[in-house]
């Protein structure tokens, strides 16, 4: 018998007794008898030492990047985690908790969504954030919905400088709901084509969505496409990088009705893609379409303050056909992660982790612009750019590799004009003399050729 | 006394890590684009530990005591899960990495696809969904790729019985459908002649929760995926109360075209306070062209004479429905997924369901006298009571829930399933022993007994809580979402 | 019991001619079945009903119900008090209560609707 499983063969003959059975068989008559207990085909049960063992040996066939230098973005991103925010996660009441629905019983997690909440309104400069969704391309997919219902109009404008995946998740949920999207081009900047953009924008369009910074690194001119969103009637939804709004001017300040993004960067390690989280917050007036749980606070019948999950006639277990999402368990842990982190950073951490990435994304791209056969291409960045390479780029990250260097992002999976293009990520995590050692890696490349 | 919030204790100038300094030349900030004001706390690290230190110690989680909420399965998370998902090797692997390597990782979803197709009988398994809405998501809009494939475009409407979890129709209307619900009979069961008569060429299908949120197993279920089969539906089955069949019965074996497991139900993964969770959907061999992508493969490689394997993210389906999320699932769940797995074997997953049914069954008893048993029946991995009695005396469902908090307990789940008067879902799992369960039973028979000498009591609880009932009323009137200097 | 200068439906509304003007609002049982109410959403002046379709929602902590649509017409007002107070709808359902003043394209559609007696008999036959 399992040790998860306290209850002996006496206790359970014990219970048997009570319920004047011979055998715990007999609680499954109901079953169809062909049909009861089948065989599965699963390895062997392993003691704790070799589960242990069975997966160190997993985790060990993974180059991890402790040991390698790491220049890769594109969504996911390798940002210092300070201690105590793993320590706080693994406290055993916040993590083996469930949703707070006996809000007397969870005052632990429902005070931490609340500072949750306002630390995300405060950083995206709205007026109301939710409790967290299951991560950016949902947040952004169910961002689409929102605006939908809204507006009660069935077109999207998106832009092709979005996250590729990200766009492909919004066609994924949108499938069964007859929404027309259309994609809005780029320039030689890197940024939304605002004339494009206006001929695409009409008065079937709920909602413009762009990224900010974009997938390509480039800062895009929110404030621009507000004005063509609403000019058209249509809602702005603008798609952050977090960390990068400790330096740049916040979407609620540049005109975005429905800000959402990817938490992940935020006090959370990169896991290999998952779990993350999804952020999502909109102006007050919006406030009752939008998806996902929302913590308020209250007072108890002594006057002591207290939080609540409020708003809950919305969600499914309510409203059920007529909810604003299907959302019911969501990234409660890792928005907790989150809280802890800002906290921990701070006003002043913040807008320092991201200038540290700013300075040192732009004297990587300088000293590697630099390099003969390198070149820089687009406009603006805050912490990733696109870098034009004199060999094709899986090359390049073959060459990088062989001095245990993980490169930059292939350009070409999604965008075929820049097939010989690489997205380079600099983050904080990256010393001067990772980024010298990716310099000088990537001037062989450009002599070898 | 009320703990103050980050902000309150908030102070200039206070930091709480420390980065290091810049050690490359400055670039000049984007005109226009800097930021002028940022509104975070400031606070010492010794400060942020400490408040939330005291926050958990308000929490009440399974670690704390019994936690019985029906359809959740709050059962022990194991302490070796938290440490190998902490391995380096898992978490400090970028995604967008070259596959060759992260052959560790790969190898792990792939195996566990394979466990979850055992343990279902379905041999498509994707991992990707988050959490079991989104993984009734993918699962209904696969029913949907279904049909549009095969130029059926009449269908429209999708089943859902009376008794159904909210997310079921939430689900559905994300797809595009319609829902028409199919009302129980007096056993608890879906009732089979209502089902005939919905069941037509306008439905896409049915979605069936077995055992249903009754915590009883769908006598008839055999005849209802018949039904809706020979209608040209398909079944999807909500696997959220799969605590209950581990080892006792495969879902493909009982109808299921398409599934979601609960890896933060069944497979125990904490539940985090609300994630993050893992719902794998997992379909029949004819839908496993409407996976989303990528999915986990594997290949053979090298000369012949050599045994080389290698693992690998598979694109190429170009009927998928597309993917779900941002990349692969949540894959530092799957860890302690697949963790469990290997601990646990095909025998003590057995035992898992054994326990958690024997469990449930011996609260079932020892109660029946107390409270009213809406369906007298056999339960399995939960039972469900009305508290109607108690009802008439003028106590409610959710005060008996916030007298336990009084005498140390989580509640069980209350009000739900809507289809029963003051409903009190009572799920135990497997990972109680049974001074625990006499415990619990003590108290439900003591609130019982206080429902008829000193009702106020139990009205007014909680007296012991950190607060005492909070106002949902004008949280709801009074909005207040974020704090306001 | 239940006021008799008005007419009833199903779902629990009312709709009191006044002036040539329907007055709507929802039922003493219908609030008692919601419970404390936080919000109610009405259309805008202006926008046009069609009987039996929903025209709003009502909230309360535990549940959100469609409103629907005694009659059909334009709606010429609402009651903007229900706004900061939504609890007048649980206080004082018939009067103080009411949402909707509608111009009624049709006065005859309120003649299937239910008298005060026959909703009280409806009601009957939900308890059992």
């Amino acid at each position: 018998m399992s040790s998860y499983i306290p209850n002996t063969n006496a206790d359970r003959r014990r219970m048997l007794d009570t319920l004047g059975l011979d055998s715990v068989e007999e609680l499954f008559e109901v079953i169809p008898a062909d049909k009861r207990f089948p065989h599965l085909d699963l390895p062997r049960p392993l003691s704790e030492m070799e589960v242990r063992k069975l997966l160190g040996s997993l985790a060990e066939r993974n180059a991890d990047l402790d040991h390698h230098p790491c220049f890769l973005g594109a969504g996911a991103y390798r940002h210092f985690v300070p201690a105590a925010v793993d320590h706080i996660i693994a406290r055993g009441e916040f993590y083996t908790a469930y949703t707070p629905y006996q809000p007397e019983a969870s005052q632990g997690t429902l005070t931490s969504i609340y500072e949750f909440q306002t630390m995300i309104c405060d950083l995206m400069g709205m007026d109301v954030a939710n409790a967290s969704m299951y991560d950016g391309a949902t947040a952004l997919a169910e961002a689409g919905l929102m605006a939908a219902r809204v507006t009660r109009r069935d077109g999207l404008v998106v832009s092709s400088t979005l996250h590729p995946r990200y766009r492909q998740v919004l066609r994924t949920y949108t499938q069964g709901m007859g929404m027309e999207i259309r994609q809005v081009g780029h320039g030689d900047d890197g940024a939304v084509d605002l004339g494009q953009t206006t001929q695409l924008l009409d008065a079937s369009t709920a909602a413009l969505m762009v990224q900010y910074p974009n997938f390509l690194g480039c800062l895009e001119d929110v404030l621009a496409l507000s004005e063509l969103a609403s000019s058209a009637g249509s809602l702005l939804v603008v798609c952050v990088d977090p960390l990068a709004l400790g330096l740049l001017r916040p979407p609620g300040e540049l005109g975005a009705d429905i800000a959402v993004g990817e938490g992940q960067p935020l006090g959370n390690p990169l896991s290999y893609g998952g779990p993350y989280v999804g952020l999502f917050a909109c102006r007050q007036r919006y406030l009752r379409q939008m998806p996902g749980r929302l913590v308020g606070m209250t007072r108890d019948s002594q006057g002591r303050r207290g939080f609540v999950l409020t708003l809950q006639p919305r969600e499914q277990h309510i409203r059920r056909e007529k909810a604003t999402s299907n959302i019911c368990t969501n990234e409660a842990l890792v928005a907790l992660a989150v809280t802890t982190y800002l906290a921990l950073m701070g006003k002043q951490g913040l807008r320092q982790v991201a200038e540290l990435c700013y300075h040192k994304a732009h004297y990587a791209a300088e000293e590697i612009a630099a390099l003969p056969g390198f070149e820089r291409l687009l406009g603006q960045f805050f912490k990733e750019f696109v870098i034009r390479t004199p060999v094709p780029p899986a090359e390049v990250n073959v060459s990088l590799w062989e001095q245990g260097i993980i490169g930059g992002y292939e350009l070409g999976r999604d965008y075929p004009e820049l097939d010989d293009c690489l997205l380079f990520c600099v983050t904080e995590m990256n010393s001067r003399e990772e980024i010298d050692l990716l310099a000088s890696a990537l001037g062989e490349v450009g002599r070898e050729r | 006394m009320t703990e103050p919030l980050l902000f309150e204790l908030s102070s200039p100038g206070r930091v709480g890590c420390r980065l290091p300094d810049l050690d490359v030349p400055e670039s000049p900030l984007p005109e226009g684009l800097t930021r002028r004001e940022l509104c975070l706390p400031e606070l010492s690290e010794r400060e942020v530990v400490q408040h939330f230190t005291r926050l958990s110690q308000i929490n009440f989680g399974v670690d704390t005591g019994f936690y019985p909420l029906g359809s959740c399965t709050m059962k022990y998370n194991p302490r070796l899960h938290e440490d190998v998902a902490r391995l380096a090797g898992f978490t400090q692997i970028h995604p967008s990495q070259n596959e060759s390597t992260v052959q560790g990782a790969l190898q792990l979803m792939f195996e566990l696809q394979r466990y979850l197709a055992e343990i279902t009988g379905l041999p498509g398994v994707s991992l990707q969904p988050v959490a079991g809405a989104h993984g009734e998501l993918t699962g209904m809009l696969i029913i949907r790729a279904y049909h549009l494939e095969r130029g059926d475009e009449g269908r429209s409407i999708v089943l859902v019985p009376d008794s159904a979890h909210g997310t079921n129709p939430a689900t559905a209307a994300m797809c595009g459908y319609s829902v028409s619900a199919v009302p129980s009979d007096r056993r608890g069961n879906i009732d089979v002649r209502e089902l005939e008569k919905l069941a037509d060429e306008r439905v896409a299908g049915l979605m069936l929760t077995n055992p249903n949120t009754l915590g009883l197993f769908e006598e008839d279920v055999l005849r209802v995926s018949e039904i809706v089969h020979e209608s040209g539906g398909l079944i999807y089955c909500d696997g959220a109360n799969m605590n209950a069949l581990l080892g006792v019965a495969t879902p493909a074996e009982l109808g299921a075209d398409v599934l979601h497991l609960n890896l933060h139900k069944t497979f125990s993964t904490p539940h985090g306070g609300g994630g993050p969770g893992g719902g794998p959907t997992a379909v029949t061999r004819d839908l496993i062209p409407f996976l989303p992508v990528p999915r986990v493969a594997r290949r053979e490689t090298g000369e012949s004479g050599t045994e080389d394997t290698e693992y690998y993210l598979d694109y190429e389906w170009p009927v998928s429905i597309g993917p779900v999320g941002g990349f692969y699932g949540n894959f530092g769940v799957m860890v302690k997924a697949y963790a469990y797995l290997r601990s646990l074997g095909a025998q003590g997953l057995r035992e898992v369901s054994e326990n958690a049914v024997l469990n449930a069954n011996y609260i079932l008893h020892q109660l029946r006298d107390y409270y009213q048993l809406s369906y007298d029946r056999t339960c399995l991995h939960e039972c469900v009571f009305s508290g109607k009695t108690q009802a008439s005396l003028g106590v409610h469902t959710l005060d008996i829930a916030k007298r336990l908090i009084d005498l140390g307990f989580h509640p069980p789940t209350v009000y739900f399933p809507l289809t029963v008067d003051e409903a009190l879902m009572i799920e135990p799992t497997e990972t109680e022993s049974v001074e625990t369960l006499d415990a619990f039973i003590a108290a439900m028979r003591q609130i019982a007994r206080e429902a008829e000498t000193d009702p106020e009591l139990v009205r007014s609880a909680p007296h012991s809580a950190p607060v005492m009932r909070l106002d949902e009323v004008t949280a709801a009137r009074k909005l207040d979402l974020r704090w306001q200097r | 019991m239940h006021p008799v200068d008005r007419k009833y439906t199903k779902e629990h509304e009312w709709a009191k001619l006044d002036e040539g003007l329907a007055v709507v609002g929802i039922t003493d049982y219908a609030q008692e079945q919601l419970g404390d109410i936080v919000y109610v959403e009405l259309p805008q002046p202006g926008e046009t009903l069609s009987q039996f379709d929903a025209f709003g929602i009502i909230e309360s902590v535990k549940a959100a119900s469609d409103l629907v649509a005694p009659v059909s017409g334009e709606v010429l007002a609402i009651n903007e008090e229900l706004v900061d107070k939504p609890e007048l709808v649980n206080e004082d359902p018939y009067e103080a209560g009411w949402m909707l003043k509608v111009q009624p394209q049709d006065e005859s559609e309120m003649n299937p609707l239910m008298t005060a007696e026959e909703y009280g008999a409806f009601l009957r036959t939900l308890e059992e």
